[in-house]
Parts: structure tokens; C-alpha cells; sequence
């Protein structure tokens, strides 16, 4: 066999065959499993409320208040990051890491005082999320208002 | 009233497609990190944004009715929130639901995440860098 160092050709080849477990295979295995618990710890809450007989608007509500309560928490006890570091996306992308945006930032800035350090650097990340998300919502708002409402519209 | 049927609430079928839904968007977000050089803020507004245009074509619907939590719980399910809120918002009020319907949906969430956001802000202790 020759030198895996040779070339840089081989030298990857070398490196992957010495890797198996590509990272990325790995971050979107732990992405899956966590995220997907994550969703059915909801799925578990909205089930009772659905046997408690409330209706599906309040019931995902209700979730999203005690996903985001606990996300909130843990990253304010420094727990959320070793999840987040393991998970990746996996506790990004539920609400949990909306919560996480908003709690991590707000810690940094905590030297620049309650108001502006924790109240301002708060909406670092959640800031962008709300401003695109509610302008979206608006705009397909008044698409919908335009194609297919029109006698609301025109009259 | 408070007897509740653990049985459904521990629905495997249930539990099964909100697992699996909800696992591979968050597949997709982690493609999105590691193939991309987007930041984790910009994928959070992303999934946000696409979730709104999808709720707004009522596409998303199709997935929430399918996989329940698993489609509401990821950041695409706050986007499909605030433009169904913002659909009945126009079904009732015209152009002035288009304004408030969204947040009124997601009113909960927003506020929760001030709220608490705010408070475990305040009970935190920063991680000081030992010199």
C-alpha cells in the first residue's frame, strides 16, 4: 500500500475511510431524536388538554407557554447549551430554541444593566424572528384579503 | 372532568408520526447548519418565514392535521400560527385583521417568551470566564 499522505487525493480518501461516522451524520441523527422529543413532549401536553376538553387554539398555546418556560429556565441554569451543543438543530428549531435565543443574549448583557443589558439584548435574535414572521403573516394576510375575499375587498 | 384517558394521551400512533415529523425538520435545519454558512439566527428566521408562507398557502395544515405537535413545535409551526391567525383575522375584520390576527394567535407564545425569557434572564448566573 502506498503512502496515504502521498497526495492530497488520497489523503482524503484515507480520511474518510478512517471516519465512518461523518459528522454530519451524527449531528443529524442527534438533531432527529431530540427534536422529535422535543415535539412529543408537546404532543403529551396537547393530549391532555385535548382530554381536559380544551379546543386546539388554546391547547397550542399552552404548549408552546410551558415548552418555552422550561427552555427559558434551563438556559438561564446553564443546562440548555449541553443539550444544544449535543443536538444542534435538534433544540434550535422547536420553540425551545426561540426561548434559548432570547435567554442567552439577555445573560451575555446582563454587566449593561436590567433595562437595556437584559431588556434590550434580549430581541438579539428573537428580534429578527418576530419582524419577519409577523411582516410574512401580514403580507399573506392581504394576499388572501385580495384573492380570495373579494367581496370583502371590493365593496 | 379531571379523569383523563392516559391511554390517548399516550397514543402510540400519535406520539409515533409527531416523533418522526418533528425529528426530520429538525434534520433539515441541521443540514441547513452544516452545509451552509447561514448563522443559527438567520435558520431561525428562515423557519419562520417558510412556515408562514406554507401556512398561508394552507399547506401546512396538511402536516399539523398529520403529525400534530411534531408540525406546531418547530419554529415553522410559529409561522403557520400567526398567518392562520391572520387568515381568520381577515375573515373577520378585513384588512385590519390582517394586522392583528397573527399576533393575537401567537400572543401566548410572545408573551411567554418575554416573560419568561425576562425572569430567567434575572435568576441566571453569567458564566464568568475564570482568568
Amino acid at each position: 500500500m502506498s503512502n496515504p499522505l502521498e497526495s492530497k487525493q488520497t489523503y482524503q480518501e484515507y480520511v474518510d475511510k478512517q471516519s465512518p461516522n461523518s459528522p454530519i451524520l451524527k449531528n443529524c441523527f442527534n438533531a432527529f431524536w431530540v427534536g422529535g422529543l422535543i415535539c412529543t413532549i408537546g404532543q403529551i401536553i396537547l393530549n391532555i388538554c385535548k382530554q381536559k376538553g380544551l379546543d386546539t387554539q388554546i391547547s397550542g398555546t399552552i404548549v408552546s407557554i410551558i415548552l418555552i418556560g422550561i427552555s427559558a429556565f434551563l438556559t438561564g441554569l446553564n443546562l440548555f447549551n449541553k443539550i444544544g451543543k449535543m443536538a444542534g438543530a435538534g433544540s434550535l428549531i422547536p420553540i425551545t430554541g426561540f426561548a434559548n435565543s432570547i435567554v442567552s443574549p439577555a445573560m451575555e448583557y446582563k454587566s449593561e444593566g436590567y433595562v437595556m443589558g437584559v431588556g434590550g439584548k434580549m430581541f438579539t435574535v428573537a428580534g429578527p424572528v418576530l419582524v419577519f414572521g409577523i411582516s410574512t403573516s401580514i403580507l399573506v394576510g392581504i394576499i388572501y384579503l385580495i384573492f380570495n375575499t373579494q367581496n370583502i375587498t371590493l365593496v | 372532568m379531571s379523569n383523563i384517558d392516559w391511554g390517548a394521551v399516550f397514543n402510540i400512533s400519535s406520539l409515533l408520526k409527531c416523533f418522526i415529523v418533528g425529528g426530520i425538520i429538525c434534520i433539515i435545519g441541521q443540514i441547513l447548519i452544516d452545509k451552509t454558512k447561514l448563522t443559527p439566527a438567520k435558520i431561525l428566521v428562515i423557519f419562520v418565514t417558510l412556515g408562514a408562507i406554507l401556512g398561508g398557502l394552507g399547506i401546512y395544515q396538511y402536516l399539523v392535521d398529520f403529525a400534530g405537535a411534531g408540525a406546531t413545535v418547530p419554529l415553522t409551526g410559529f409561522g403557520y400560527n400567526l398567518a392562520k391567525g391572520v387568515i381568520e383575522g381577515v375573515k373577520e375584520f378585513g384588512l385590519v385583521g390582517a394586522f392583528t390576527g397573527g399576533v393575537k394567535a401567537a400572543a401566548g407564545g410572545i408573551a411567554a417568551a418575554v416573560f419568561f425569557g425576562y425572569i430567567a434572564s434575572l435568576i441566571s448566573k453569567p458564566k464568568m470566564k475564570k482568568q
